[in-house]
C-alpha cells in the first residue's frame, strides 16, 4: 500500500538519509525505532506524502506520490490514519468535532454519529466530547489523536510516539486497538523511542520493529 | 447549481472548521456597505443627469426658432409670409410669433427691466414646434430664403449636440465609477481573504492532514467572504437609498441637484449591486484562496 524505494531526504546540505526502502503491505505491523533527530517523523512524514522525497520513488496505493495532483493526495490521506507526535488539533472545535474531522473533510459527517460515541468511549474521552483541545492533558489530546486516525478505518495507519503521553494502562489500551485493526488487515507503522512497549506487544503481533540510524534503515536485532 | 446552492445554504460542520476572524469579518461588511453606498449615490447621480440632460435634448429638439430681420418698414409682411411659410410646411405642428413683452422678458436678464424694446431694432422671433417627426430644416431654410429673405433659422443643433455629449460623459463617468467601486472590492476582499487564510495557515494545514482537498478548505472562506460583501453591499443600498430620499423634491431649473435618484428600469441598480458585489467578492476570494493553498505546501 506505502513503498518507499531507495528514498533519500535531508535538510538543506545535511543528508538525513539516503536510499532508504520500505514497504507497508496490507496487514503489515511495523515499529520504527532510532535516536532523536535520526529522521523517524520525516520517514512518517514521506509515507503520507506530506514531504516529497528528493530521491527515490514513494508509492501510495499503487501511484507515484510525485506525480499525484494535490486533490490525489487529500484523497490518499483518507485512506491512511495519522497520529501526529503533537496531535494536531483545531483548538476552535471540541473534541468530538475533532475526531470527526475525517468525515466532515470527506463529505461523510453522517456517518460520525454511531462511530464517534463508540471511539470516545474507548478512548475514555466521553466525558470530554464537548471540551476543547487546549482543555485536555496530553494522554487525554494524544487518544483523541488516536481516534481521529482511525474514525475513517483507513487501510493504513501511521503513529508518531502514539503513547508518548499517556500512562501504562492506556499505553496498552491504545496499541491493543492498533493491534486489533492490523488484524482487520489495517497496516500499522508506530515510530516510539519505547522499547519496552516493543518488547510488551511482540507476544501479541508479528511485528517488525525497524531502527533508523545514521541514515539507515535496519531490522533490530536480538536486543529486543 | 448545487454550487450555487451550497454557497449560500451551506455547510455548517464545514463552515466551522475555519474559526470566525472579528477583523476580516468587519472590515468586509464595512468596505462591501461603504462601497454599494458610493455605488448608489454615483448610479442616482449619473442617471439624474444623463435625465437632466436627454430632456433639455428633447426639448430643444422638438422647438426650433426662426429669427426675422428689424426691417421696420418689411416687419409685418415678413412675419406674415414666414407665418405661412412655417404653417405650410411637413413637421411643423404650432407656430407662434413671440410678443414683444416674451421677447422683452427674454432681453430682461442681460439688459434690465426698462429696456425700450420699440426703440430698438430687435429681431422679431418665432417659435417652431416640431411633431413627433420633425421637419425637414435643410428644405425650409431654403424655402424661407426664397420668401423670406434674411429669416434665420435656428434648429438648436448646436445646442443639442454638447447636451447629448454631456449626457453621454456623465453616463460613462457612472460606469467608470462603477468599474473602479468593483475593483476596489475586489482588491479590499482579496487583501482580507489573505490576511484571514494567513491566519489560518495552521487550521489549513490540519485541514489538508485529515484529507481535505483545497475546494473544500476553499469554500469555508469563499462563501464566508461572499455572504459577508452580500450582506455589507444590502446594508450600503439602503442607507444609500435613505440618503437619496433626503434630497428635498424640485421641479424645474433644481431638478439637477435635486431630483436625485432612481426611476423605471433603473430601478433595478439597487438591486444588483449587493449580488453583483457577491459575484465580485465569490471571483475574488476563489482567486485568493486556491492561489494560497497552492503556495502552502
Amino acid at each position: 500500500m506505502i513503498e518507499l524505494d531507495q528514498v533519500s531526504y535531508g535538510y538543506g546540505d545535511t543528508a538525513l538519509f539516503s536510499q532508504l526502502s520500505l514497504s507497508l503491505a496490507p496487514g503489515s505491523f511495523h515499529f520504527l525505532t532510532g535516536p532523536s533527530g535520526a529522521g523517524k517523523t520525516t520517514l512518517l512524514r514521506l509515507c503520507y506524502a506530506d514531504l516529497q522525497a528528493m530521491a527515490g520513488r514513494v508509492r501510495l496505493f499503487g501511484h507515484n506520490a510525485a506525480h499525484l495532483d494535490r486533490d490525489a493526495v487529500a484523497l490518499a490521506r483518507r485512506r491512511i490514519g495519522v497520529v501526529h507526535q503533537d496531535c494536531q488539533f483545531l483548538d476552535h472545535l471540541s473534541i468530538a468535532e475533532n475526531i470527526a474531522l475525517p468525515l466532515t473533510v470527506a463529505d461523510r459527517a453522517h456517518e460520525a454519529d454511531g462511530n464517534l460515541q463508540e471511539l470516545l468511549s474507548w478512548v475514555g474521552l466521553g466525558p470530554q466530547a464537548a471540551q476543547l483541545p487546549p482543555q485536555l492533558s496530553g494522554g487525554e489530546r494524544q487518544r483523541a489523536a488516536l481516534a481521529r486516525a482511525v474514525i475513517m478505518s483507513p487501510d493504513v495507519i501511521i503513529a508518531d510516539e502514539p503513547t508518548g503521553n499517556v500512562d501504562a494502562e492506556m499505553s496498552q489500551r491504545l496499541l491493543t486497538l492498533l493491534v486489533e485493526l492490523n488484524k482487520m488487515g489495517k497496516a500499522v507503522l508506530i515510530a516510539t523511542h519505547d522499547l519496552a512497549m516493543i518488547r510488551s506487544m511482540k507476544a501479541d503481533v508479528n511485528a517488525r520493529v525497524l531502527r533508523l540510524k545514521d541514515g539507515h534503515l535496519t531490522q533490530a536485532g536480538a536486543d529486543l | 447549481m448545487k454550487a450555487l446552492l451550497e454557497l449560500f445554504v451551506g455547510d455548517p460542520q464545514a463552515d466551522r472548521a475555519v474559526p470566525p476572524t472579528g477583523m476580516t469579518a468587519r472590515l468586509t461588511v464595512f468596505v462591501a456597505a461603504v462601497m454599494a453606498f458610493l455605488a448608489i449615490i454615483s448610479l442616482a447621480l449619473s442617471g439624474s443627469a444623463g435625465r437632466v440632460a436627454d430632456r433639455w435634448a428633447d426639448e430643444l429638439a422638438q422647438s426650433s426658432t426662426l429669427r426675422l430681420p428689424s426691417d421696420g418698414a418689411q416687419a409685418d409682411a415678413l412675419l406674415v409670409s414666414a407665418l405661412e411659410v412655417l404653417q405650410t410646411t411637413p413637421g411643423v405642428q404650432r407656430v407662434r410669433a413671440l410678443s414683444p413683452d416674451e421677447q422683452q422678458a427674454l432681453l430682461e436678464p442681460w439688459f434690465g427691466p426698462d429696456l425700450p424694446l420699440d426703440t430698438l431694432p430687435i429681431p422679431q422671433l418665432i417659435e417652431i414646434i416640431a411633431d413627433d417627426d420633425g421637419y425637414d430644416a435643410e428644405g425650409l431654410r431654403a424655402r424661407l430664403a426664397a420668401q423670406v429673405p434674411g429669416a434665420v433659422l435656428d434648429d438648436h443643433t448646436s445646442w443639442r449636440a454638447p447636451l447629448l455629449a454631456a449626457a453621454s460623459r456623465v453616463r460613462l463617468i457612472g460606469w467608470a465609477v462603477i468599474l473602479l467601486i468593483a475593483a476596489v472590492i475586489a482588491a479590499m476582499i482579496t487583501l482580507a481573504a489573505q490576511a484571514s487564510l494567513a491566519a489560518n495557515a495552521q487550521v489549513i494545514r490540519v485541514l489538508r492532514l485529515v484529507g481535505a482537498r483545497d475546494v473544500y478548505i476553499a469554500r469555508a472562506f469563499v462563501r464566508r467572504f461572499t455572504l459577508r460583501a452580500g450582506l455589507g453591499a444590502v446594508g450600503g443600498v439602503i442607507i444609500g437609498l435613505l440618503a437619496l430620499q433626503l434630497m428635498p423634491d424640485s421641479d424645474g431649473v433644481g431638478g439637477l441637484i435635486t431630483n436625485i435618484g432612481f426611476v423605471g428600469v433603473g430601478w433595478i441598480w439597487p438591486l444588483l449591486i449587493p449580488p453583483l458585489s457577491a459575484i465580485v467578492a465569490f471571483v475574488a476570494t476563489r482567486r485568493a484562496a486556491f492561489a494560497r493553498l497552492r503556495e502552502q505546501t
